[in-house]
C-alpha cells in the first residue's frame, strides 16, 4: 500500500514537508497511517478516530480529536470554527504542531516553537474560541482529565479546577481590587502561567524516519 | 573558630583512644564486647578490667571498663566529630557554596590525620570490607534510591542506563588497557603489574559519584534530562562497579585467564544484575504490603523502610548478586506505596532518617579518606599516578562523547555539547572509590599503590573539578529549568501533556515509553494499589500535589501560630474550666482577653507587613505570588483545622453529631483531616482558632471603647456596641454579617461554658479580620477574589448559597436580638459572597428544614 501511494504523491508530499518542517519519509510513514484511519479514504472524520483502541482510554480523548478537526490549527490563517473532515494535509498540520524542535536554535526561533506549541494547548482548552479561558472551560478541562480516576468526584474537579483558577489569577493579575473579576485566561496570561513548564521540550512526539517502532526514548 | 573545637575535640579523642589501647595493654585477656575473641574461660563475663582490682572481696567503688566499650564509644566520637565538621561548614554558610562539603570534609581529615601521624598513632581499622559493604554501603545506596525523582528517571531510563552500564565499563576497559600498555614501558618500573590488576584498578576509578555535582546542579537548577542522567549514572554504575570489583578481584587470583572465563563474567554480569532487580522488586512489594497494616502501631511505622531495604541487601548480598541493585529498586518500589500507607509523621521521619544515615555514612567515609591520606605509607609512582588522571579524564571524555552519538538519534530532546560537558567534567571520584580500593585484599600486587593513585585522583578530581564545576557551568550557561517551583497549572498541564502525547502517538500508530507507562498504569491501579495500599482511592498527581500544598500551608499555619500562643489559654481548656465552675470566671476572661488582644496585634501586625510587601511594586519577590496563594488558602485550611477539631471534641464529648461535611472541595473519604494528621490534636487546633477569633479586636475602629470591661453584661453591651460603631464604619461590604456573627459565635461560647462545634458563627469568624478590613486594606484580598469564582460558578449551587446565607442572616438578627435587646438592623444587604467553601453545604444546601435540624443538633450539643 505504502509502495502503491507514495510515486505519485511524491510532489504532493515534497510540497508538504517544506510546509510542516517533517522529512519525506516521516510524510510516507503518516500517509500510510492517514489511510489506515481513514479505510483508504481522502479524509478523516470523527468516527474514524473511534476506531483506535488506545485512545479509547484516554481521558482528554474529545478534546485530543476535536484538536484535529479545530480550523486554528490548520497553519492557515482563514479563522476559526470547527470542520466536519480533514484531508492529509490538515492531518500534517496539526501533527506538526509535536515536532521537537532541532538541537542548535536560537533563542527567538526556540520562543516562536514555544509559543506555538503553547496556542496549540491554548486552543485546545478555549473551546469557544473567544480568545479567554474561562473558569468553566477549565474546569472542563481538570474535570476530563481526572475522568478516569475513578473515584474522584465531580466535586473534586471542580476544587483543584477552582484553585487551579485562582493561581491562575494571582499569577497573571498580582493584585486585584476586591470587585473586580477575573473572567478568564487570555494567551498572555497563560504564556505567563506556563512558564517554567518548558512546553518546548514537552510537546514533542518523536516522529520515525523508519516504519518500526522503537521502545527507546 | 570551630577550627579550634575540632582540635581540642580531637585531641580528646585520641585521649581516649590511648586510655583504650592502655587498657587492653593492662589486661592481656582477648574479647571485648564487641570483638568476640575464641571462647577463653573469661572470669568476669563482661570483658577485661581496664585496672584490675587487688583485693575481688569488695565491692569496687570505682570501676572503670573500657575495652567493653571501646568499638561503639570511638564509632560515638567519630560520627560526633564529623558531625560537628558539618555544622562548623554550615556557619558560614558561602563556604559550602564554593567549596564542596566533600572537600571540607578531606580537609578535616587531614588535619585529624596530621595530628595522628604527629603522635604516632595508628588510625582505627574500622573499614574494612565487611563493614564497609555491609554497614557504610548501604545507607549512601538507600538515600539516592529513595529520592531519585521517579517521573524522570522512567522516562529518560534508557539513557541513564546507558550511561551507567556501558559508560562504565567503557571506563574499566579503556583506562585498564592503557594503563597495562603504560605498564609495559620498562622505564616507570611498574611492570610486574598485570592486565587483570590493571582493569581491577580501572573498574575501581571509573566509579563516579556525583553528590557534589548533584548538589551543584540542584543549587543551578540545571535541565531535568541533564539532571537526572548525572543522578541515575551515579547510582546505577555503583552497581556495574562493585560488580566489576568483585568479578575482577575473583580474576586477579587465577593464574590464566581463558575466553570462556570472559562469557562466563559477561553472563554472571546479567544474572547479577537482573537478580538484584527481583529481589529488590521483591522485598519492595512486601514492604508496602506489610505498610498496610502498620496503622496502629504508628510509632515502628518508619522502621519497616530499613528493615526491608536492608533485608533485600543483605539477600542480595547473599546470593552474591548486585545488592546495591536490589536495595535501589526496592526502595524505588516500596517509596510510593509506602508514603500513601504511612502517616505524614512517619513519612517525615522516613525521609529524613535515610538522609542521616547516608549522611553520616559518606561523612566518615571522606573523613577517613583525609586521615589514611596522611596516616598510611604510600607507595608514589609518578608515572603511573599520572597516567590514571590522563586516563580516567580523557576516557571519561571520550564516553561521554561517543555515547552521546549514539544515544543522541533515540532521544526526543538530544544532548547539546553543553550537557556533554557537565556531564563529562562532573564525573568526579568519591566515596564509593576510595572505599572499594581501601578493602581491596592484601593479596593484590600493588596494593599500596593503588591505593596511593585512587587517594590521588579523589583529591584531584574532588578538588579541582568539584570547585571549579559550578563556575564553568555558570559560565557556559548550560540549559536549565525551574522544577522546584510547583503548581497546581503545572500539574495539570504536565499530565495533560503526557495524555496528549501518547493520544498522538497512539495516532500515529508509534509506540514509546509513554504506551508502557498506560500500560503500567492500569496495572498499578487496578492490581498493584488495591493490593498494597490500605486506604485505596485512585489518586491522580493534580489530586496529591494539592492536598501537599493544602497540608504544607496548614503546618505552616501550625508553625507560625503556636509560638505567639504558647502563654494564651486554649480555649479547649478554656471550657473545661468553666465546666466544671458553673461560675464564669471573669476576672480570667479578661485577663484572657488582653492577651488574646496581644496576640493578635503581633500577628496583625505580621499580616499587615506581608501585605504591604507585596502590593509595592519594588519589592516584588519571586514567591509573591506563592505566598499570596498560600495566604489565601490558609484561610480554607483555618476553615477546615478548626472545623475539624471541633467536630473531634464534640464527637468525644458527645459521640452522636454526625460528621458533617465541611471541606473545601475535599470529598470526605479524602477531606484534610485524613490527609493530615498535623499534630491535630484539639488542643492544638483550637489554638489556631483562638488566633483567628481575636482578631478582629484588633481592627481599628472608630469606636475608642473596643475593649470588653470585666463585667458579663457589660462586656456583653460594649462589644454589641462595639459591633454597631463597625456596621457604620464599614457599611456595604460583607463585614456586618461575619463580624457581629462572630461575636455572638463567641460569646455564646464564652457564656454557655460548651463549645458549639459545628455552629455557624465560629465558622465564619476568621473571615471577620479580613472582611471588615476589605475597604480599608490595599493589600491583596483573599476573600473578595475567592467569591468572583463563587460569582462564576452561578447556577444553583450559587443560588442555593446566597438563600442559606439569607437564612444564616436571619437566625443572626433573632440571636442578637435575643440577646442585646432592640440592637439597630442592618439594613438588609444583598447577601455577600462570603469566602465559602463551595461544597461545604450543598447537601443540604437550601432546605430550610435541613437547616433547622442542623440547628437542633447544635442545641442539643449544648446542654
Amino acid at each position: 500500500m505504502g509502495a502503491l501511494h507514495s510515486l505519485p504523491d511524491d510532489p504532493q508530499h515534497a510540497d508538504l514537508a517544506e510546509k510542516t518542517g517533517f522529512s519525506l519519509e516521516q510524510i510516507g510513514i503518516l500517509r500510510k497511517r492517514f489511510k489506515q484511519l481513514s479505510a483508504n479514504e481522502e479524509t478523516l472524520r470523527r468516527e474514524d478516530f473511534n476506531t483506535i483502541p488506545d485512545l479509547a482510554c484516554n481521558p482528554i480523548r474529545s478534546q485530543i480529536i476535536e484538536a484535529f478537526f479545530d480550523r486554528r490549527n490548520f497553519r492557515q490563517s482563514d479563522g476559526a470554527g470547527t470542520v466536519r473532515e480533514i484531508g492529509f494535509g490538515e492531518f500534517l498540520a496539526v501533527m506538526s504542531h509535536f515536532r521537537p524542535p532541532s538541537i542548535h536554535l536560537k533563542e527567538e526561533q526556540r520562543e516562536a516553537i514555544r509559543m506555538e506549541k503553547l496556542r496549540f494547548l491554548f486552543n485546545m482548552h478555549d473551546t469557544d474560541n473567544d480568545g479567554t479561558i474561562t473558569l468553566e472551560e477549565y474546569r472542563h478541562v481538570v474535570e476530563e482529565l481526572l475522568s478516569r480516576s475513578g473515584a474522584l468526584g465531580k466535586e473534586t474537579a471542580k476544587g483543584i479546577a477552582d484553585a487551579a483558577m485562582l493561581e491562575v489569577a494571582s499569577i497573571s493579575m498580582g493584585h486585584m481590587e476586591p470587585d473586580e473579576f477575573y473572567e478568564g485566561i487570555t494567551f498572555e496570561h497563560f504564556n505567563k502561567l506556563l512558564k517554567e513548564f518548558e512546553i518546548e521540550s514537552r510537546m514533542n512526539i518523536r516522529f520515525m524516519n523508519m516504519d518500526t517502532p522503537t521502545l527507546c526514548k | 573558630m570551630w577550627r579550634r573545637w575540632e582540635l581540642v575535640f580531637g585531641a580528646l579523642l585520641l585521649a581516649s583512644y590511648w586510655g583504650g589501647t592502655r587498657g587492653q595493654d593492662a589486661d592481656p585477656s582477648p574479647g571485648t564486647a564487641a570483638t568476640p575473641g575464641p571462647p577463653v574461660p573469661v572470669p568476669q563475663p563482661d570483658g577485661p578490667q581496664a585496672f584490675p582490682e587487688p583485693e575481688k572481696a569488695n565491692l569496687p567503688m570505682f570501676t572503670m571498663d573500657y575495652g567493653r566499650i571501646q568499638i561503639p564509644f570511638e564509632f560515638t566520637l567519630w560520627v560526633l566529630l564529623a558531625s560537628f565538621a558539618k555544622i562548623g561548614f554550615h556557619v558560614y554558610h558561602k563556604i559550602t557554596i564554593w567549596i564542596p562539603e566533600s572537600c571540607l570534609l578531606i580537609v578535616i581529615g587531614l588535619v585529624v590525620g596530621g595530628i595522628m601521624h604527629a603522635v604516632k598513632e595508628e588510625p582505627p581499622a574500622v573499614l574494612d570490607s565487611n563493614v564497609f559493604f555491609l554497614y557504610m554501603l548501604p545507607p549512601i545506596v538507600l538515600e539516592n534510591g529513595y529520592f531519585m525523582p521517579a517521573r524522570p528517571f522512567f522516562e529518560n531510563t534508557g539513557t541513564v542506563l546507558w550511561y551507567a552500564v556501558v559508560g562504565t565499563l567503557w571506563n574499566s576497559v579503556g583506562i585498564g588497557l592503557s594503563l597495562y600498555a603504560v605498564c609495559q614501558i620498562e622505564v616507570f618500573g611498574v611492570q610486574d603489574i598485570n592486565l587483570q590488576e590493571n582493569l581491577l584498578f580501572a573498574s575501581i576509578i571509573s566509579a563516579v559519584d556525583p553528590v557534589a555535582v548533584i548538589s551543584v546542579f540542584e543549587d543551578i537548577s540545571v535541565n531535568e534530562q541533564l539532571f537526572i542522567v548525572v543522578f541515575g549514572e551515579g547510582l546505577f554504575n555503583d552497581a556495574v562497579t562493585v560488580v566489576l570489583y568483585n568479578m575482577f578481584t575473583f580474576v586477579a587470583d587465577m593464574p590464566v585467564v581463558e575466553s570462556s572465563d570472559v562469557f562466563l563474567a559477561m553472563a554472571r554480569f546479567f544474572v547479577v544484575g537482573l537478580g538484584g532487580l527481583l529481589f529488590g522488586l521483591l522485598f519492595g512489594v512486601a514492604g508496602a504490603f506489610t505498610s498496610r497494616f502498620t496503622n496502629n502501631v504508628r510509632s515502628i511505622e518508619p522502621l519497616f523502610v530499613f528493615m526491608y531495604t536492608y533485608l533485600a541487601y543483605l539477600v542480595a548480598e547473599l546470593f552474591a548478586i548486585s545488592s546495591i541493585m536490589a536495595i535501589v529498586v526496592c526502595a524505588i518500589t516500596m517509596k510510593s506505596y509506602l508514603e500513601e500507607n504511612v502517616s505524614q509523621g512517619s513519612c517525615t521521619t522516613i525521609r529524613h532518617v535515610v538522609k542521616m544515615l547516608a549522611c553520616i555514612s559518606e561523612t566518615l567515609i571522606f573523613f577517613f579518606l583525609g586521615v589514611v591520606t596522611v596516616t598510611t605509607d604510600h607507595e608514589w609512582n609518578w608515572a603511573y599516578v599520572l597516567f590514571t588522571l590522563l586516563f580516567a579524564f580523557v576516557w571519561r571524555g571520550l564516553g561521554v562523547l561517543v555515547l552521546t552519538q549514539i544515544i543522541n538519534p533515540f532521544r526526543t530532546i538530544p544532548f547539546n555539547f553543553k550537557d556533554q560537558f557537565g556531564l563529562a567534567y562532573g564525573g568526579l571520584r568519591g566515596a564509593i572509590c576510595f572505599a572499594l580500593v581501601f578493602t581491596l585484599p592484601d593479596n593484590i600486587n600493588r596494593r599500596s599503590l593503588f591505593v596511593t593513585a585512587s587517594i590521588a585522583i579523589i583529591i584531584f578530581t574532588v578538588f579541582i573539578q568539584g570547585i571549579s564545576i559550578r563556575p564553568l557551568v555558570e559560565y557556559i550557561n548550560i540549559r536549565r529549568t525551574n522544577n522546584k517551583h510547583q503548581t497546581i497549572n503545572e500539574e495539570i498541564h504536565t499530565r495533560l501533556m503526557e495524555h496528549t502525547i501518547s493520544g498522538l502517538q497512539d495516532l500515529c500508530g508509534q509506540w514509546s515509553h509513554y504506551y508502557w507507562k498506560d500500560k503500567f498504569m492500569k496495572f498499578n491501579e487496578h492490581v498493584l494499589r488495591r493490593i498494597l495500599i490500605r486506604d485505596n482511592r485512585a489518586e491522580s498527581s493534580i489530586v496529591a500535589l494539592y492536598k501537599k500544598l493544602e497540608l504544607q500551608n496548614a503546618i505552616e499555619l501550625l508553625d507560625t501560630s503556636l509560638g505567639d500562643l504558647s502563654a494564651a489559654p486554649s480555649l479547649v481548656s478554656l471550657t473545661d474550666e468553666k465546666k466544671a465552675s458553673s461560675r464564669p470566671k471573669k476576672t480570667f476572661l479578661m485577663g484572657d482577653v488582653r492577651k488574646m488582644r496581644d496576640n493578635l496585634s503581633k500577628n496583625l501586625y505580621k499580616i499587615n507587613q506581608r501585605t504591604t510587601a507585596w502590593t509595592n511594586k519594588d519589592g516584588l519577590h519571586e514567591n509573591r505570588q506563592a505566598r499570596e496563594i498560600l495566604i489565601r488558602r490558609h484561610h480554607t485550611i483555618r476553615r477546615s483545622v478548626r472545623m475539624g477539631s471541633f467536630r473531634d471534641q464534640v464527637r468525644h464529648r458527645f459521640n452522636s453529631i454526625p460528621k458533617s461535611q465541611r471541606y473545601y472541595s475535599l470529598q470526605p473519604g479524602m477531606n484534610l483531616e485524613s490527609a493530615l494528621p498535623l499534630r491535630r490534636t484539639s488542643h492544638d487546633s483550637s489554638r489556631i482558632a483562638f488566633l483567628i477569633i481575636p482578631s478582629f479586636f484588633y481592627v481599628p475602629n472608630p469606636n475608642p471603647r473596643q475593649t470588653p470591661k470585666p463585667s458579663d453584661e457589660k462586656a456583653r453591651s460594649d462589644i454589641v456596641e462595639m459591633k454597631e460603631g463597625r456596621l457604620r464604619a464599614v457599611q456595604p461590604p460583607p463585614s456586618p454579617r461575619s463580624s457581629s456573627r462572630s461575636f455572638t459565635g463567641r460569646l455564646g461560647t464564652v457564656k454557655e461554658a460548651t463549645p458549639r462545634p459545628p455552629s455557624p458563627g465560629l465558622d465564619v469568624i476568621h473571615e471577620s479580620p479580613v472582611s471588615s478590613r476589605g475597604p480599608r486594606a490595599k493589600g491583596p484580598l483573599p476573600t473578595p477574589r475567592r467569591s468572583l469564582f463563587h460569582r462564576v460558578q452561578g447556577g444553583e449551587e450559587g443560588d442555593k448559597q446566597q438563600q442559606e446565607e439569607k437564612e444564616e442572616e436571619e437566625e443572626l438578627s433573632v440571636e442578637l436580638q435575643g440577646e442585646a435587646g432592640d440592637v439597630p438592623q442592618p439594613p438588609p444587604l444583598p447577601p455577600p459572597p462570603g469566602w465559602v467553601p463551595e461544597n461545604q453545604q450543598s447537601h443540604r444546601a437550601g432546605d430550610p428544614l435541613l437547616r433547622h435540624s442542623s440547628q437542633g443538633s447544635r442545641g442539643s450539643s449544648r446542654f
